[in-house]
């Protein structure tokens, strides 16, 4: 039997360091990890095998939720290690070349981009921080007197004042949650070097209660770590009832290794907050 | 190491480093799929489909099981998220196409047949005037539309 041909699975491009540091992991499909090193670059790889990875493959895989959530995992948890020792731009995932020597040619031919995601995200690391409103665990003013109906209040009636408060309640938590969202921001950026945003998460599905109204993603220098977790914590616990603040984190630099940058736009694109696509699907 | 062995179900526990809160996948495939750095590979992914599936990632995640749980199965149907949905698809677009040739060939043998005879006859000169612009009138517009099309 004929070994099947390879293929390499890149999973970061990142400054040279040990390989010993992801030579235990295991890759996506379980395979090993191993480095391809060329002229002060690294490229996180996997041999696997082709036909796991080509085209045919790739559009019935990704389409497999559970294929996609172990591969998904096993490249964050390679891309995680990595990001523990070096500097490192993610990839994203199924990143597949014809072995190594490409990778090697593409390192060579992407160099001057490489370098410049690299500085950028030069020792930082990302957090994520969610914000959600929750109408439901907020106490109207006066409950207790929006229950049931009021004395010479006709059930109709009762309906439609239940109907109003509920709304009002809905209003008051997006506003609340609105001008958390702006404080929060404007305490986590000071010790950000740069933000981006998110399209925030589906509540039904992603078992959260409440609505994900915002979902940012912060670039934060190894340094400012605490500072910034700090922060965060402070307006955690002043966020108002019926609001939630999560962090996530931290995170190899994933939301600013520069897909426009690697276009050729400047740098600075980094620092443009994606403006919220015209309302949520 | 672990053995390359089809995926078994049992999603594995896995915390970002030394962070708050461990990673969900919702967040995971969020930066996965959607962040990073997207550069050619030589396997082409279709980026459309890639682009469109993270769309619907966005709605569904978090829970992979929950998903299953609710009987969310609308990548079984949609085109862009099933080769199976867009197989399908494709084979009626081909045979449609394919009827819709004949159609077009056969009219085009109906019509055919009196332009050659009309070209003959306007070659002829003798049919008289009133003759030749008839024939001429429609040998002008395959011409046209060839020029349409280009």
């Amino acid at each position: 039997m004929s070994a099947p041909q390879e293929a390499s699975y890149v999973y970061a491009v990142a400054r040279p360091f040990a390989a010993e540091a992801v030579a235990g992991l295991a890759g996506v499909g379980g395979y090993p990890v191993h480095l391809v090193a060329h002229e002060g670059l690294a490229a996180v790889v996997s041999a696997v095998p082709l036909h796991e990875f080509d085209e045919e493959a790739l559009r019935a895989n990704l389409e497999d939720l559970g294929w996609l959530e172990e591969v998904a995992r096993a490249h964050h948890t390679v891309v995680d290690a990595a990001a523990r020792h070096t500097d490192v731009v993610p990839l994203r995932l199924a990143t597949v070349y014809h072995g190594d020597e490409r990778v090697r040619s593409v390192l060579a031919e992407g160099r001057a981009s490489f370098e410049r995601a690299l500085g950028r995200v030069a020792g930082c690391v990302e957090f994520g921080v969610k914000v959600y409103a929750d109408p439901a665990t907020r106490t109207p003013a006066g409950a207790e007197k929006s229950s049931g109906a009021r004395p010479g209040e006709s059930p109709g009636m009762a309906y439609l004042r239940k109907r109003r408060e509920q709304r009002d309640r809905r209003d008051d938590t997006w506003r609340t949650a609105a001008e958390l969202c702006d404080r929060l921001d404007a305490s986590l950026a000071e010790w950000a070097r740069a933000r981006e945003r998110h399209r925030p998460q589906d509540a039904s599905l992603s078992g959260e209660s409440g609505e994900n109204v915002l979902n940012a993603a912060y670039l934060v220098a190894d340094g400012d770590t605490g500072a910034f977790l700090d922060a965060a914590q402070r307006v955690r616990d002043s966020a108002p009832e019926g609001t939630r603040i999560e962090v996530s984190g931290p995170w190899a630099p994933y939301s600013f290794a520069g897909v426009e940058a690697l276009e050729g736009t400047a740098p600075e694109a980094s620092e443009a907050t994606e403006a919220p696509e015209g309302g949520r699907p | 190491m672990t053995e390359p062995a089809p995926w078994s179900g049992e999603p594995r526990q896995i915390r970002s480093r030394g962070g708050s809160s461990s990673a969900n996948l919702a967040d995971v495939l969020e930066r996965v799929l959607d962040k990073g750095v997207v550069i050619a590979g030589d396997i082409k992914i279709n980026l459309l489909d890639i682009e469109l599936l993270t769309v619907k990632l966005r709605l569904l995640v978090a829970s992979v099981d929950k998903a299953k749980e609710m009987g969310i199965d609308w990548w079984e149907n949609d085109p862009a998220l099933s080769s199976k949905a867009a197989q399908r698809a494709e084979r009626e677009l081909a045979e449609e196409n394919e009827r819709l040739r004949e159609r077009i060939a056969a009219l085009e043998e109906h019509r055919a047949a009196p332009l050659e005879a009309g070209g003959q006859g306007t070659g002829g000169a003798e049919t008289g005037p009133g003759a030749g612009e008839e024939t001429a009138a429609p040998a002008e517009r395959p011409a046209a539309r060839e020029e349409d099309e280009k």
